[in-house]
């Protein structure tokens, strides 16, 4: 039987050592920039207090400065939020402050320097309720990955799962590098984002096994890496559509969603974006160096075969 | 080829009519309106209903409905400005036992409501409001405890002649007693494993010259107590939100040591942080049985005495002078009395407060003791069209009885009228003695602004995000695409069906959820219509396209969508508030997605092609 037509005819892994090559150096500059620079930590895991003031019109920061610089908040840090008429106030966590009276000194002390101010939002978070997000965050990450690794293994096989999860770590790792070298603020939606972002890169991973898997039994006289480069191929069209249709709704979301949602849709875009590459570049790649065969997968049919006899 | 047989079609028709049913409420707007419920002794009643309509007529305020429920007593009306100006009619007219609440009542038309249909509930980002998380204090909590074993350790020694020398709280926790010699400390050790079994007693070998020994509570008795410190928190702040006068509220145990206090529509964070973090104590002290009570209310207060008021409202003299404070009071638990059935409060004192106790009734046997609750409010009051922070001392009178005998360690009150009021007392007594400090760390308020503009702008990003989609599919996958787009709105509404039913919470991150799904849910479909292609570029006849092209999509479909499940199940159980939202939709989307994108699809592709010569398809 001839190979089946496909539209596209790229030769996806004969590029898969410049693929290595990109995906290194994304991920050593990832890791240098998170080593030397941190991530820019959200208070959601730093502790401290955020107060989000709205005017009635647009207001200089400085005036806002001023009025706080003789106050015990030196240490604020004040930025305009979305607009000019929108400020944001941070405040560190600190040992001797009434941490639940802290929003309410500065809200006083703004209104007492004359201006028209209203509450729009306040955020404390205890120093040690943030170490244990920050805990709890990690631990999601793991328990997510572990999850999706036994998963994969059993439905696919154990090589599979490996080049499944070497995407997922990829993606991880290169949206924390771009959040920690563009100093974006990463707080808990961010880390929901990425937890989505592992869902739907393997969704895009997924779908490749998937005809890897059914050309495998398919096509006898193929080499692995043909049988890597027709799937990839088939599933070309799906794999940009469905990535196009969700970077509309992102955007939809990044432009109209409101400033409380945008690094969520930024985190969410980076890893669509990345997840897309991955799937091709990464896990595929890694699936054939460790040297996936036809004969792996037979096991697999025989003992779905066998369930299926089962009365 | 390619037919659904009736019962298919049939169970689709059914999922989608629920589905519409259900997600109907949210088409509703929400009357701005009051909520009423009693405190205390009070109840809600068909007199309530008249006294609150009497007063609104009175004030000349219309309102569009009231209704009485099994607690509380909703009134409804047109628009907000009524709804505030009616809130303090209702309020001067009920008085100081009833709560008065600002709420949003949602308007389900009442055949939709027995189904049981109501619509989502908004989450505090949406709807403005004040989310605390509150930590219990458990060491101050066990180390009160085992402060009040110390002076019962003390006597108990003295009494039994063994010869400490002091007894400390040890800086590990524990208290360190210090006998003179190995002899008095054996002695002393079987007494204390003797007399008290909640405590583990060690030995201490550290200060080799040194006697010494450790008690420590035991492990079971540590657990009990800081559960107790927790329930007896959540009691307090239940009763400190009913004062608010909030609608909704949530007070929930989170972990074993915290307390999450939700407040909707509350802005005010000041006063609601005070009210919350108000301290109670109690006192009992002896009625002033000389003098009458009327001399002192017409300003004729005897020297040595103060003028009270009873609960009811009738005033009481008592002696200026303390007999105790409730720190004495290790417990208070209602009951019914064994001799007479009626119902009792039995109170149970630590060792120092039962001594002063048993000493002060031994001569008042006969005369009335009456226990003092004592509250520090912050209240916020308009002056001269100003708020105003007023701190107020409120002491009330709970409780006087009549002593028969000397009392001691546990002593009951009697002479109740109930065992509602013996339950409130118990209740009372405990709240007085707040066992262990309790200390925000957490706090995410959001003002009523920026609810209106995340519900808005949330909202908008949907139908904008659904929108593009709708139009790329259209144009890509042409009559596919449409049927397509017809699954893709009933997802949304199998979605809001689904929150609905579940009375699940939406929050901004949780609209995110339902925006990413939308994105993710158009992917099974695309699945499906580009295998349809390819078959049909490798020759395949149309109809054996369709077949083979639902047929082979759908194992990658279900792989794909249970490992998105997998990551969300994980975000959920590890995820707090607004991301268990994301979480929550985001799997449920999955899951509608999975009906809708195969089954309802195939349905209207079958009944569009199904059963026919085809020389072409529109895809």
């Amino acid at each position: 039987m001839e190979m089946q037509k496909t539209r596209f005819n790229f030769d996806f892994m004969s590029k898969r050592k410049i693929g290595l090559v990109v995906s290194s150096l994304l991920i050593i500059m990832s890791i240098i920039s998170m080593s030397l620079e941190g991530l820019t930590f959200g208070i959601d895991f730093t502790g401290g207090t955020l107060i989000e003031v709205g005017y009635s019109e647009s207001v200089n920061l400085d005036t806002i400065r001023t009025s706080l610089s003789n106050s015990e908040f030196k240490d604020a840090i004040i930025q305009y939020f979305g607009s000019a008429n929108d400020v944001l106030i941070r405040i560190p966590p600190s040992e001797g402050l009434n941490n639940a009276d802290i929003s309410n000194k500065i809200l006083s002390l703004l209104e007492g320097a004359g201006a028209n101010i209203e509450m729009r939002r306040i955020e404390f978070v205890g120093p040690q309720v943030g170490e244990e997000l920050k805990d709890d965050g990690g631990l999601a990450m793991i328990y997510a990955l572990m999850g999706i690794f036994i998963y994969v293994a059993l439905r696919f096989q154990r090589r599979f799962a490996v080049g499944a999860i070497a995407a997922l770590v990829h993606d991880v790792l290169i949206t924390l590098g771009i959040f920690s070298i563009t100093h974006f603020d990463f707080d808990l939606t961010v880390l929901a984002a990425i937890l989505a972002v592992i869902g739907y890169s393997l969704n895009d991973t997924i779908v490749v096994f998937d005809r890897v898997r059914e050309n495998f039994h398919k096509v006898r006289e193929a080499t692995s890496v043909e049988i890597f480069n027709v799937s990839l191929n088939q599933t070309l069209s799906r794999t940009l559509v469905t990535s196009l249709t969700t970077l509309l709704v992102l955007a939809a979301l990044f432009i109209f969603g409101g400033e409380i949602i945008h690094s969520f849709a930024t985190a969410l875009i980076i890893g669509v974006l990345i997840g897309t590459y991955s799937s091709i570049f990464v896990a595929s790649p890694v699936t054939l160096a460790l040297g996936i065969t036809r004969e792996d997968l037979m096991p697999v049919q025989k003992e779905g075969a066998d369930l299926d006899t089962m009365p | 080829m390619n037919r659904y047989s009736p019962w298919k079609y049939s169970f689709i028709i059914l999922l989608v009519g629920l589905g519409v049913l259900f997600a109907l409420p949210n088409l509703y707007d929400k009357d701005p309106s009051l909520q009423i419920s009693a405190s205390g002794a009070s109840e809600v009643s068909e007199l309530t209903e008249f006294q609150v309509s009497t007063a609104l007529e009175e004030a000349g305020i219309a309102f569009k409905s009231m209704k009485v429920g099994l607690e509380n007593l909703t009134i409804r009306f047109n628009d907000t400005e009524t709804q505030l100006k009616a809130k303090t009619v209702v309020e001067k007219s009920l008085g100081r036992n009833y709560s008065v609440a600002l709420n949003l009542a949602a308007a389900t038309p009442d055949w939709l409501a027995k189904f049981g249909a109501e619509p989502m509930f908004l989450g505090l980002d949406l709807r403005g409001g004040v989310h605390f998380l509150m930590q219990v204090d458990m060491e101050a909590a066990v180390s009160k405890a085992e402060d009040r074993y110390m002076s019962d350790l003390r006597s108990i020694l003295r009494e039994n002649k063994v010869r400490y020398k002091t007894i400390t709280r040890s800086k590990e926790g524990g208290l360190l007693i210090r006998f003179k010699d190995d002899d008095q400390r054996n002695s002393g050790q079987t007494l204390i494993e003797d007399e008290f079994q909640e405590l583990d007693v060690t030995l201490l070998e550290a200060g080799s010259d040194e006697s010494q020994l450790l008690a420590k509570l035991k492990e079971q008795v540590v657990l009990e107590t800081q559960k107790l410190a927790l329930q007896q928190n959540i009691t307090t702040l239940r009763k400190r939100v009913n004062e608010l006068g909030v609608a909704e509220p949530v007070i929930q145990q989170q972990g074993l040591s915290r307390v999450v206090v939700q407040l909707p529509g509350v802005q005010d964070t000041a006063k609601a942080k005070n009210i919350l973090g108000a301290t109670a104590t109690l006192e009992f002290r002896m009625v002033d049985e000389d003098h009458a009570a009327q001399d002192a209310v017409d300003g004729r207060v005897p020297a040595g005495s103060k003028l009270y008021y009873q609960r009811g409202g009738q005033p009481i003299l008592l002696e200026k002078q303390v007999m105790l404070t409730g720190d004495s009071i290790i417990d208070a638990a209602s009951g019914i009395d064994g001799l007479s059935g009626q119902p009792n409060v039995t109170i149970t004192l630590d060792g120092k407060g039962a001594k002063r106790m048993s000493a002060a009734t031994r001569d008042n046997v006969g005369k009335r003791l009456a226990v003092v609750f004592i509250e520090n409010k912050v209240e916020v009051v308009e002056e001269n069209g100003e708020l105003v922070e007023k701190k107020e001392i409120i002491e009330e009178v709970i409780n006087a009885a009549v002593i028969r005998e000397q009392l001691g360690k546990r002593f009951q009150i009697t002479g109740l009228e109930s065992t509602k009021e013996a339950r409130t007392l118990a209740l009372l007594l405990r709240a007085g003695a707040l066992a262990a400090p309790i200390y925000i760390i957490e706090e995410r308020t959001v003002g009523p602004s920026l609810g209106q503009d995340n519900i808005d702008k949330g909202f908008n990003s949907v139908l904008i995000g659904f929108a593009l989609v709708l139009v790329f599919m259209a144009v890509y996958y042409k009559v596919f695409g449409l049927i397509a787009n017809v699954a893709l709105a009933l997802n949304l509404v199998l979605i809001v069906a689904l929150l609905s039913l579940l009375q699940a919470t939406l929050t901004l991150p949780g609209i995110a959820g339902i925006v990413l799904t939308v994105g993710m849910a158009v992917d099974a479909n695309v699945l499906i219509f580009e295998r349809i292609r390819e078959e049909i570029r490798n020759g395949n006849s149309p109809q054996a396209s369709i077949h083979s092209g639902y047929e082979k999509a759908f194992s990658t479909i279900a792989d794909a969508n249970i490992t998105t499940l997998i990551a969300a199940l994980v975000l959920f159980s590890f995820g707090t508030g607004p991301i268990k939202g994301f979480a929550v939709t985001l799997s449920l989307g999955i899951l509608s997605s999975m009906f809708t994108a195969i089954m309802v699809t195939r349905g209207l592709v079958n009944l569009i092609y199904g059963g026919r010569r085809l020389d072409k398809l529109k895809i």
